[in-house]
């Protein structure tokens, strides 16, 4: 499993704005990098990110080779029910990460 | 052999090709196939943004690109794209799309968002693998697409060739 940084305030009031910050470790190969003997080495991004907030989807980012390894996403929800985040990426593989995170909404 | 005894001031063409001819018939050829290269990737960056707003029109605004002006390290440059949007029902951001002018594929991602995302902004960290212009295009609920855009100088580019 890779490891995953997620950042977002514990608690929250009722309709308050929070930012979420997001980053998992992965090499992102681009699919355009030779190898020491000059073959291509396959491309194996992460292409999908989502974040569901108690199980309605509230982001989703599709990827290209174009961002950075470790990939870093930030965005920001509605503060609306104490509850569950969820986090999931997808990579070129098919392996699929999740995670969940809880939140308290006052 | 006529061809070896030619005097350094002879320039005509007949006879065998001279060092100097050939040298210079090489690079001509080297930098034709690099305008062909990168004027390929900014029509292909035309196209892709074409793709994903067919007739609609792209108007400049509303969207707030923020990009360093010169970056050190092209692999990971910050990025941030923040759209003027009361984020409601009914009026809201669905969409921002990010493109580059010339990394060898021209989209960089696509955001899904809606009212319950509150502010349209969105942050990542992208890879160019030269001096370029990068394009935000963010699609609201009405149907309509704004845009800006940024030009960026990298000194160490993204390294695509090993």
């Amino acid at each position: 499993m890779a490891r995953v940084l997620i950042n977002f305030p514990q608690r929250a009031m009722r309709g308050e704005i929070i930012e979420i910050k997001t980053l998992i470790q992965h090499p992102m190969e681009t699919g355009y990098r030779l190898d020491n003997k000059g073959v291509a080495i396959p491309r194996d991004i992460i292409n999908r990110f989502t974040c569901a907030y108690n199980g309605d989807e509230v982001f989703r980012a599709e990827l290209f080779p174009a961002i950075s390894a470790n990939p870093f996403v930030a965005f920001s929800t509605v503060a609306t029910e104490s509850g569950e985040l969820g986090f999931s990426w997808t990579d070129d593989r098919g392996q699929i990460q999740t995670e969940t995170r809880q939140i308290i909404v006052e | 052999m006529t061809g070896g005894a030619r005097s350094v001031h002879d320039r005509s063409p007949p006879g065998p090709p001279t060092r100097r001819w050939i040298i210079s018939a090489v690079a001509g050829v080297g930098l034709a196939g690099f305008a062909t290269k990168a004027g390929a990737t900014e029509a292909a960056m035309d196209e892709a943004i074409r793709e994903l707003i067919g007739e609609a029109p792209l108007e400049p605004g509303k969207v707030k690109l923020e990009l360093p002006p010169i970056v050190e390290n092209g692999n990971a440059v910050p990025l941030a794209v923040s759209v003027d949007s009361p984020m409601t029902e009914a009026h809201h951001v669905e969409s921002i799309h990010l493109f580059n002018q010339k990394n060898p594929q021209p989209y960089i991602a696509a955001f899904h968002l809606g009212p319950r995302a509150g502010k349209a902004r969105v942050a990542t960290r992208i890879r160019l693998a030269d001096s370029q212009r990068v394009v935000a295009v963010a699609r609201f609920s009405d149907g309509s697409f704004w845009s800006d855009s940024a030009d960026v100088i990298v000194t160490l580019a993204a390294c695509t060739e090993q």
